[in-house]
């Protein structure tokens, strides 16, 4: 709907995005990324029942013929059948093997072998350089499990940082552990603003936090941070202490202070001038926002030296970190 | 609402890098002072604005948005859809305003997902 979709490709809704990203890296991946390198190759003057052997032993259905560095021919299950067929066991391989090369270089697109194995019934592909020396072998099954690993490799590296981040608590022993994450914030630096807050988001995610509980924290830190950029002088820091049961976030600068705190509360009253309001912010609903979000919040200030905001997030009993339970830690979130 | 409908229904054209269609879009919240999303948006809804910066997908990436809709036209620059693309947040550009978009939505079936708040002292 609305994305002009092949019509005629029977395909569910849910697979479709994925297979699109199969056909992807087809174009992407190099036969060089999923070929395998570590060849066993034949020599045209052993004979043919050696050769049978070398296969099974290996397990494999084909082999290069190589012969001074050069690859002459090649071998298949077939040419073995031919030799069993025609007495010719003890033949040497350059009587039965394929002469006929079809191959690729190792710098061209999977896609390329994929219509190549479609269209030269072969099994294996032989996958050579510029100059026509053989680098390794392709087969479809190479290409299945290069395919497969890149997609995981797309998919699961959020979940794979997310994993190792969710055991941080309790992999590391202390009687009190915590996590502490420090940002520089610049004055008027509306282009990042906001970007200290989504690392800090991310981060908690990571170490495992359920959606609900990154979202408080993102939205009180992020009104939070938007104040230094707007009405700070020399901008300010956050500081983040992330334990397993709470998170204490802070932000600090040096001035230039409101005059009064508990007006600056009232929902609605603001200083901030017309150009940060045009941004979407300074609307004065930032520190009742971050009241909602918060448990506890402490907010001092002195005129000519600067605020300091303190607020705490206690997590509820069931969602602090350092799970046991590794799979309830990575379904989070 | 899965996302595709949206985008037709508000004649959207896709502006970051293939978003997955199918997504589910739990309802709606229109605003262009990013406090009120942060404020009051519930989490997977579609987010209806005119303001067009950089403040606009962290806001979304906070507030669990699940697809941003500019109105009136309005394309962001090329950083701006990189960061959408970086944060996994489609944007989508509608050449309508933001009152005919809410009402196609809403007469649509996608409900609102502004929740309302009480702004009397400590209220929840």
């Amino acid at each position: 709907m609305g994305t002009g979709q092949d019509a005629r490709r029977v395909v569910t809704d849910e697979a479709a995005g994925h297979i699109s990203r199969v056909e992807e890296l087809s174009y992407e991946l190099k036969i060089g990324d999923v070929m395998t390198r570590d060849v066993q190759t034949l020599s045209p003057d052993m004979e043919m029942f050696d050769a049978m052997q070398l296969l099974r032993k290996h397990r494999i259905s084909g082999a290069p013929v190589v012969a001074d560095g050069a690859m002459i021919g090649i071998i298949s299950i077939e040419d073995l059948l031919r030799a069993v067929e025609n007495d010719g066991l003890h033949a040497p391989v350059r009587d039965f093997m394929t002469t006929k090369l079809v191959t690729v270089h190792w710098y061209e697109p999977v896609v390329k072998a994929l219509e190549l194995f479609g269209r030269a019934a072969v099994g294996r592909l032989p996958v050579v350089d510029e100059n026509g020396k053989m680098l390794g072998v392709l087969t479809k099954g190479n290409i299945t499990n290069g395919t497969l690993r890149a997609l995981q490799i797309d998919y699961q590296e959020e979940e794979v940082r997310r994993y190792r981040a969710s055991h941080l608590f309790q992999d590391i022993i202390s009687d009190r552990t915590s996590l502490i994450l420090r940002y520089r914030i610049e004055p008027r630096d509306f282009t990042r603003g906001g970007q200290a807050s989504n690392h800090i988001k991310r981060a908690l995610l990571r170490l495992g936090a359920h959606a609900q509980l990154a979202r408080r924290c993102g939205i009180a830190i992020y009104e939070a941070e938007m104040n230094l950029i707007i009405h700070t002088t020399q901008g300010g820091v956050i500081w983040v202490e992330i334990e397993s049961d709470h998170i204490s976030m802070s932000t600090m600068d040096d001035g230039p202070g409101i005059p009064d705190v508990e007006l600056a509360r009232r929902p609605g009253w603001s200083t901030a001038p017309a150009e940060v309001r045009e941004m979407g912010f300074g609307a004065g609903m930032g520190l009742k926002n971050i009241e909602r979000c918060v448990d506890e919040m402490n907010l001092e200030s002195k005129l000519g030296e600067g605020t300091r905001l303190d607020m705490k997030i206690v997590f509820p009993p069931e969602e602090t970190f350092g799970d046991t339970n590794p799979a309830a830690v990575i379904s989070r979130g | 609402m899965r996302l595709e409908e949206v985008i037709t229904l508000v004649s959207g054209k896709v502006l970051t890098d293939e978003p997955d269609l199918q997504a589910e879009v739990a309802g709606g919240c229109g605003a262009d002072l990013m406090s009120d999303v942060l404020a009051s948006a519930q989490p997977h809804a579609v987010l209806l604005t005119g303001l067009c910066n950089p403040q606009v997908v962290r806001t979304a990436q906070i507030a669990d948005v699940a697809a941003v809709v500019f109105v009136r036209d309005k394309i962001p620059t090329q950083d701006l859809i990189d960061l959408a693309n970086m944060e996994g947040i489609p944007l989508i550009t509608s050449p309508y305003g933001t009152f005919e978009l809410c009402g196609r939505l809403y007469r649509a079936g996608l409900p609102s997902l502004e929740q309302r708040i009480a702004h009397d002292e400590g209220g929840e």
